[in-house]
């Protein structure tokens, strides 16, 4: 089997739910090493002897962050390098994807984004055209770069924990030398709510919420559930422009997709049809968003989503 | 008095998401026979605009490029932008090019740039923040790492000065600004303008001014670098995904929102 890379950005004090899934995946390929960038914390590093991991892999150089992906790039590449990887993962973000496509360059290996499963032959499955197709695709490079979507594997512990190595990989030089750099960088506020890309459940408003996003927020908390928007809300900067779903916004593939004065234009179709389960309120019947939605309402939404909210917080009592 | 500049635009020609969109023949590539310029191409036209008329436009000697890659309807992509008020426009064709992956259209358009920047160098390279088909983003990545320029990406903000540019991105959990050196990569999301619509003289004086069609002869790209033969990656099938149907639909009688509960927790959704 070949060997397996996966890329850990700042992984804090504990790993993602996205990067187990990543781990547990490339067990499946191979002997799977990691390419840490950031502090390695001891609580990661005793879940990634639990996942299996073999190696541990850790940058020259701390000031990676303060450089766009072509630092990361560099450095990854010499890590594929020392762990002689067939296969490298990453996750499916924005920063995931350019990472992959810019050490896709340096390897000559060929990138494959938003992938949701990979056999054990090499072949990913991914859908296109806004989840109308899926299709299977290969490398036909020595090595193949994969960034993958998050909720599509279960995370599993090795049978076996190991013993990981770590080691220090020199960030070659050419990875800062032209990048963009990083001057200022401030954090937003954290919302509390699950993140929209990877949520299990999303609760979206559109141009119905007439810039009152409190129903849609309060049933979305009620769920557990990350908060979305059509582009019309964020266009009327009714709520923040990260909140919308749709071809110019996100696109998700949630379990449950509760969509809220929205009228289901293609636009926010592209962003959200490959939802498990879509439920729609609107009050205009003639919405396109009934046409693919699994249970709609033809109703109000200020009337049909805070009666909800409060049934579901009297039956989880 | 302000530097010129020099902006290449990548625009691209898609089919249009408003319609039905198919992947066709051996290598599932996609049907473009009613194809637009991409709407997310508009933002980065319309910011390589604004950076030469703030220095006085086509008169002081800035030109914007429109560059597209691809078959006979490419050309569209490229017309639209002449109209919008690009000052040149370059159409890459070769039926070579057919079937090209992220990584084989990045050689072709990085041959492309480094062609058009012989005698006055490429300052600027923008693109929109994605294409509305593939979606794959990879190609302003790894065409900045084939011609060894820093990319930024996402851009909601963009302004040039002195041979430095300066970029606000805007990421979930954060923002920041960033600072490159010219010549650089840059990709702009649909917050940073509102792209203009082309009005009647943009129309008629489009008409005047010449598209320069180039083959992968004149960039020196080996036609076996491209194309399906070029590409790192293949695609080996492809499934058209049924259609959702509409399911349960109820009118609110007072106790829709009970009644959606139901729903979920028959789903085990709750």
């Amino acid at each position: 089997m070949a060997n397996v890379l996966v890329f850990i950005d700042n992984p804090g004090d504990a790993l993602k739910k996205s990067t187990l899934e990543l781990l547990t995946l490339g067990r499946s390929l191979g002997e799977t090493a990691v390419a840490l960038n950031g502090d390695l914390h001891q609580d990661v590093s005793a879940t990634l002897a639990e996942y299996g991991v073999t190696a541990v892999f850790r940058p020259s150089a701390q000031d990676l962050d303060d450089y766009l992906v072509s630092a990361k790039a560099a450095y990854l590449a010499a890590a594929a390098g020392a762990a002689m990887a067939g296969t490298v993962l990453l996750d499916n973000s924005p920063e995931g994807k350019e990472i992959a496509a810019r050490l896709g360059i340096r390897l000559n290996a060929g990138v494959i984004t938003d992938v949701v499963a990979v056999d054990a032959d090499g072949t990913a499955h991914k859908s296109v055209l806004a989840g109308s197709y899926t299709t299977s695709a290969r490398a036909t490079t020595a090595v193949s770069v994969l960034t993958v979507k998050a909720n599509n594997v279960t995370p599993e512990p090795a049978s076996v924990a190991s013993a990981p190595e770590t080691s220090t990989v020199e960030v070659p030089a050419d990875g800062t030398a032209t990048a963009a750099r990083v001057t200022a960088r401030e954090q937003k506020a954290a919302s509390g709510r699950p993140d929209l890309s990877d949520a299990r459940i999303v609760v979206a408003g559109g141009r119905g919420v007439d810039g009152d996003f409190g129903p849609v927020e309060q049933l979305a908390d009620a769920l557990g559930a990350a908060v979305g928007a059509s582009r019309a809300a964020t266009d009327a900067g009714w709520i923040s422009h990260d909140a919308q779903v749709g071809q110019t916004g996100k696109t998700v593939s949630p379990q449950l997709y509760i969509s809220a004065g929205i009228s289901g234009a293609i636009q926010q179709k592209a962003g959200m049809q490959t939802a498990k389960v879509i439920v729609a309120v609107n009050k205009d019947a003639e919405s396109p968003i009934f046409e693919i939605a699994d249970f709609g309402i033809i109703g109000d939404l200020f009337d049909v989503l805070p009666q909800a909210t409060e049934e579901i917080k009297k039956r989880k009592g | 008095m302000e530097e010129t500049l020099k902006i290449i635009v990548l625009v691209k020609h898609v089919p249009d998401a408003q319609f039905d969109r198919h992947l066709t023949g051996e290598g599932y590539t996609t049907d473009r026979d009613e194809s637009i310029l991409s709407e997310l191409d508009e933002y980065a036209l319309e910011a390589a605009l604004q950076l030469a008329e703030a220095r006085g436009g086509a008169k002081a000697g800035n030109q914007v490029i429109a560059l597209s890659m691809g078959a006979s309807g490419a050309v569209n992509a490229v017309k639209k932008s002449l109209q919008m008020g690009a000052t040149e426009g370059v159409h890459l064709t070769d039926s070579a090019l057919a079937g090209s992956d992220a990584a084989a259209t990045s050689l072709a358009l990085a041959a492309a740039i480094r062609h058009l920047g012989t005698g006055a160098p490429v300052d600027l390279v923008l693109t929109g923040m994605a294409s509305t088909d593939g979606e794959t983003s990879l190609v302003p990545a790894q065409l900045a790492e084939r011609l060894g320029l820093p990319q930024v990406t996402f851009a909601s903000s963009l302004t040039v000065d002195g041979g430095r540019l300066t970029a606000r991105r805007d990421a979930d959990t954060y923002s920041e600004t960033v600072e490159a050196t010219l010549p650089a990569v840059v990709s702009v999301t649909d917050q940073i303008n509102e792209p203009r619509y082309p009005n009647f003289k943009g129309i008629i004086a489009a008409k005047r001014k010449s598209i320069t069609t180039l083959s992968l002869a004149d960039i020196g790209v080996d036609p076996a670098h491209v194309g399906h033969a070029g590409s790192w990656t293949t695609v080996t099938a492809a499934e058209e995904r049924p259609p959702r149907t509409a399911g349960t639909i109820i009118t609110d009688e007072g106790d829709a929102g009970i009644k959606l509960v139901d729903f979920l927790a028959a789903q085990k959704l709750l």
